[in-house]
């Protein structure tokens, strides 16, 4: 009899909290952009919203708490998925051209912990300030205004986003897979839905860079 | 035409293995993959070498006996193949072919192009099947299955276990081929009384045997020579969250 | 040598029935002390093993393939038959055995034949209970389909390969068993020879043919499942390591052979193609049901298929035999394709091919039921040869494919060395003398899933097995005699290789001992092969060594096995001195060139005994007797 490895012992077990955790941090990312383009609304507006997000640390580091649980555990799964796999072909082939390959599907290995790299200088940017030329606690408006003045901080911006923008792809097509969620009238819409979401969800967030240095968003007074 | 064979030439599971060349001349367009080889054997074992072993029995593509890696692509280039019906017209004068066995840390080498494919027969064991003693079963008739399911099953059981999904996927994972035997019996009413149980069996026995994980590469799809979609991966991961989660109480039934 | 079919007494249609009531069985305590050796895991020996490791016995499995389910079972395409009569057209148990026993020309024991169509039924029962997916109607119902030598629709099948499915069906069974504790499966182990310890057969040597070790294995029965013996022709439709080797060591360790020369050449497979030619492919018989074979009217007419007109077209099966046209059984079919090839009409670039066009059936029908029926075949058939079927008329040409012909049983399915069992196509018993399509799924499964569990019982509960001692004289011997076998062919150091030997006699065998056979010709062959098997024991070239993985080796010792088997068909086929089947002697034809069968003097099974390395075999006769069935001259006309 074999030895039941458990549900999470199992690389299936992994992957399905890889895709729960996916989808929890997805949806953040749909609330964070939404919250984002507010920025094209009354430059107050955004201050506000970011004041509101402070109004209760319990709230806020609640949510902080589930998220960094999720990425600790989507980062964890991964990485255990990555070793499991390349441990089970210890002699490489000479020439290996495997066809069809999906392309996002190879990226999700490097483009993961760039991904990591990323959100940690984005906190420090963004959230905490201190890689930020002009960092003013809940100015939300100006400092990412401030922020994307600088060319090359932007353009890692646009670059990042792209990056997740194919994470999240191969991720949204893939969670169907790995959770089991098929259905032969569903299944051919698996990958249009997930082009479609993030195509919305990246051109929401790089919005936001592309209209600073377009000029279209300026520093308001103060 | 001339072919230059690069192959990889391993006396035993002890041996270090490493490529040696080949030069052939005189291939017919009309030959197999396999009768060129046979023609490059009889060529060596008249010069006195030893010839190089590799599996094959059909000659049909049924037997899935056969397999090996043509240029990094397992089964070669040609889509729902196997090398013993991938014909020589394919290729061209002068082509330069890499042969290499498949690699896989749960296929441990044999000999040459051989592996040993026995963690397959393992899962097999686990509860690839329905147990139905001889005798027991109903008249035929008396279990209907629409034409649909019928062909859907039949789809997954065109699987003829070669192990080119597990060659030819980046991680090394037996996924399609656990799941084409999971969703072929899961198709079936027959199937559902032993679908929880089988879908946990089955997948600790290939978890036992070092295969890598799924991420959904879909290489394996490319390569499978029946054509054996992932539909079927992401049937067993449905049948094996819900037998481990509710212990299959919501299998069964219709699918 | 006594030959005791034992066959019950009583009605036909009673005899198994009456035999299973009265058996004796063992106990189910005991089953378990009983080691039963099963070598081959296609639908026989994979049927048995789960079968009577769902009994209780201790079962050991024995397969040359890396796996169980690689039998050449699998490549069964067309289906299997059973008399469900779901259809409503008037099937019957006693028209399937009708049937089939003509198709065989009455040269099968009708008692056989008669359980076989019997157990047709509880088959298909049992396969759908394993969960093999059968083709069905949209209803949910199952589907049947035609095939040749019958004129009712009771043939299951699941697309194009029926025997794949029904050998996963099997080999799940199997994989049950081992799970349960029951069966142990070898795989890569070649069965080198038989043991057999006071006349009565008690274990198998073997080798691993990774390690080459050679080893015994004892038990108290030994079945034989081994399949056919087809690649003796060197091309045929089996599979490259099908061999008759098992059957050949137990023929010198006793076992009756019977009617060896019985062979089956298949008609639609697809023609050869060139001298490197390693195997030939079928296409399912079924495609004679929607396909018309056709030659040129004219000789020696090049023109592409699709430029010929109509009229100049003879669509000879047809013509010759209007009742039953494309759907004549396998034997006339295969003999009319050659018959026309010899007068020049054969197409394609080595003249050896007729055409099987599909454009009526498309018209008609529509490239989608086609596609629907036939479409796994015409792939496989482009694929092969670069040509589209709904395009261009198909080329066929029959290849060796079936051998009725095996080792002799009796009801119980027992050779004549006690403990010895042989079942499926390995045996002799239920296909007389030419095998219907869609029959041979049926014999395989019927042997292994229902006859043997049945038979077996009887001689374990009424005998008695002691131990095994490994060490004893005769097994030591036997192992030896494997062992310095395999030596002998290592030590030749020749010059030609296996294949050159093996190619040279297929050549011989298909030219005098195929389609159509003569006293002369047989002579010839005889003498030819004879030089020929002198000339491999002084020259042939076996690199490598016995201790590792050595696919010459393997392949050298069933060349040796197949030159004495050759000469034995050959001798065979020169004493039957009638037409009958695919058995068909240029000397014997009626006026119009049809088989002429002589049952005044050849109602009879030949079974072959041998007597010793350098001796003739003596030839016994099993008179058959037939109660309930008139022989008649097979007439498809």
């Amino acid at each position: 009899m074999e030895k039941d490895v458990g549900l999470y012992g199992s690389t299936l077990g992994k992957k399905a909290l890889m895709a729960i955790t996916g989808i929890i941090l997805f949806f953040y990312l749909v609330g964070h952009m939404l919250g984002n383009l507010q920025i094209f609304l009354d430059p107050a507006q955004i201050d506000k919203y970011a004041h509101l997000l402070h109004a209760s640390a319990a709230f806020l580091w609640s949510v902080r708490l589930v998220l960094l649980f999720c990425l600790g555990v989507h980062i964890l799964a991964a990485f255990q998925v990555w070793w499991r796999s390349r441990t089970a072909r210890p002699v490489k082939y000479k020439v290996f051209n495997p066809p069809d390959v999906d392309y996002a599907a190879k990226t999700m290995v490097w483009s993961g912990p760039i991904i990591a790299a990323f959100l940690v200088y984005h906190l420090l940017h963004l959230t905490v300030g201190s890689v930020h030329p002009d960092y003013v606690h809940l100015g939300a408006y100006n400092n990412v205004i401030a922020g994307f003045q600088q060319t090359p901080v932007a353009i890692a911006y646009i670059v990042a986003l792209l990056l997740l923008a194919f994470h999240l792809y191969h991720g949204l097509w893939s969670l169907f897979q790995t959770m089991g969620w098929d259905h032969p009238k569903f299944g051919p819409w698996r990958r249009p839905l997930a082009v479609l979401l993030t195509v919305v969800i990246a051109a929401g967030f790089i919005s936001v860079p592309v209209a600073v240095m377009t000029g279209v968003l300026q520093l308001v007074g103060g | 035409m001339k072919l230059t064979l690069e192959i990889w030439r391993q006396k035993d599971a002890n041996d270090k293995g490493h490529f040696e060349t080949y030069e052939l001349d005189n291939v017919s367009s009309h030959m197999s993959f396999l009768e060129m080889l046979d023609v490059l054997n009889q060529e060596l074992i008249e010069k006195g070498e030893e010839p190089v072993a590799f599996d094959h029995d059909c000659r049909e593509a049924i037997c899935g006996t056969c397999g090996f890696v043509i240029n990094g692509v397992a089964h070669g280039h040609m889509k729902r193949n196997t090398v013993c019906q991938l014909h020589m017209r394919t290729f061209k004068d002068g082509d330069h072919l890499v042969l290499e066995p498949w690699r896989a840390k749960a296929f441990p080498m044999v000999r040459d192009l051989i592996v040993d494919r026995s963690a397959f027969e393992r899962i097999q064991r686990a509860g690839g099947y329905i147990s139905a003693r001889t005798g027991s079963a109903p008249d035929a008739n008396s279990i209907l299955i629409p034409k649909e399911q019928a062909e859907a099953a039949l789809d997954f059981a065109e699987c003829i276990g070669c192990g080119a999904c597990v060659a030819s996927c980046p991680n090394g994972a037996a996924m399609l081929f656990v799941g084409a035997r999971i969703a072929h019996l899961g198709f079936l009413p027959q199937g559902q009384p032993e679908r929880a149980e089988r879908a946990k069996a089955m997948v600790a026995a290939m978890e036992q045997e070092g295969f890598g994980a799924c991420t959904n590469y879909t290489s394996c799809e490319a390569t499978c020579p029946k054509g054996v979609s992932i539909v079927g991966i992401a049937k067993m991961n449905k049948d094996y969250f819900n037998a481990k989660l509710f212990g299959g109480g919501n299998l069964g039934g219709k699918e | 040598m006594k030959l005791e079919a034992k066959i019950p007494s009583g009605p036909l249609a009673d005899k198994w029935t009456e035999y299973k009531a009265h058996t004796a069985l063992v106990s189910p305590a005991n089953k378990r002390k009983h080691t039963i050796l099963i070598v081959g895991t296609g639908l026989a020996g994979g049927g048995a093993a789960a079968a009577l490791g769902e009994l209780g016995y201790k079962v050991k499995a024995f397969c040359y393939q890396d796996s169980a389910r690689r039998a050449h079972s699998i490549a069964a395409q067309g289906g299997i038959n059973a008399a469900k009569n779901y259809q409503n057209d008037g099937d019957t148990v006693f028209r399937l055995f009708y049937d089939t026993i003509k198709g065989g020309d009455f040269r099968a024991r009708e008692a056989n034949t008669y359980r076989l169509a019997e157990i047709s039924n509880e088959i298909i029962d049992q396969c759908v209970a394993q969960g093999v997916p059968f083709g069905r109607e949209y209803s949910g119902y199952l589907a049947n389909r035609t095939f040749g030598g019958a004129q009712v629709s009771r043939t299951f099948y699941a697309r194009g390969e029926t025997g794949q499915q029904l050998l996963l069906g099997a080999y799940n069974s199997l994989n049950a068993q081992v799970n349960a504790g029951n069966v142990d499966v070898f795989e890569r182990t070649e069965m080198l020879d038989l043991i057999v310890i006071d006349g009565v057969a008690r274990g198998i040597v073997v080798r691993d043919m990774v390690s080459g070790e050679v080893s015994s294995h004892f038990g108290d029965a030994v079945l034989l499942c081994t399949g056919g013996y087809s690649n003796v022709f060197f091309l045929s439709t089996s599979a490259k390591g099908c061999n008759g080797s098992a059957l050949w060591r137990a023929y010198k360790r006793g076992a009756a052979f019977a009617n060896p020369s019985f062979t089956q050449i298949h008609p639609t497979a697809i023609p050869q193609s060139g001298d490197f030619q390693s195997k030939l492919t079928l296409m399912s018989e079924s495609l004679r049901n929607d396909g018309r074979v056709w030659v040129p009217k004219k000789a020696g007419d090049d023109r592409p298929p699709n430029q010929i007109p109509e009229d100049e077209r003879d669509y000879y099966l047809e013509r010759i035999y209007p009742s039953f046209g494309n759907m004549v059984p396998r034997d006339v079919a295969s003999r009319n394709a050659k018959n026309v090839c010899d007068e020049g009409r054969g197409i394609g670039p080595t003249k050896r091919g007729v055409y099987l066009d599909f454009a009526v059936a498309i018209e008609r029908l529509g490239v989608d039921v086609i596609k629907d029926r036939y479409g796994n075949l015409f792939e496989m058939y482009e694929m092969i040869n670069d040509e589209d079927p709904y395009e261009t008329p198909m080329m066929i040409y029959p290849a060796p494919h079936y051998t009725m012909g095996g080792l002799w049983v009796d009801y119980d399915l027992m050779s004549t060395i006690p403990g010895l069992f042989v079942l499926g196509e390995a045996n002799f018993s239920d296909h007389g003398a030419n095998r219907l399509g869609a029959s041979a799924l049926m014999q395989g499964l019927a042997d292994g899933f229902f006859v043997i569990p049945n038979t077996l019982g009887q001689y374990i509960a009424k005998g008695k097995h002691p131990e095994v001692d490994p060490n004893c004289d005769e097994v030591r011997k036997v192992e030896q005699d494997a062992k310095d076998f395999n030596q002998k062919l290592l030590d030749i150091k020749g010059s030609k290789t296996v294949d050159y030997f093996h190619r040279a006699m297929g050549m011989i065998m298909l030219d005098k001992c195929g389609m159509a056979r003569s006293k002369e010709g047989l002579n010839e062959a005889i003498e030819k092969i004879g030089k020929l098997k002198e000339e491999f024991w002084a020259d042939v070239k076996v690199p490598g060594t016995g201790e590792s993985l050595n696919q010459e080796l393997e392949k050298a010792g069933r060349v040796a096995d197949y030159f004495d088997l050759a000469i034995l068909m050959c001798l065979d086929a020169r004493e039957r001195e009638e037409s009958c089947g695919g058995h068909f002697r240029e000397e014997h034809k009626t006026e119009e060139g049809e088989a002429r069968r002589d049952d005044e003097n050849f109602c009879h099974v030949t079974v072959w005994e041998h007597m010793g390395e350098d001796q003739a075999p003596q030839a016994h006769k099993e008179e058959l007797e037939f109660e309930y069935v008139e022989l008649t001259q097979r007439s498809y006309k």
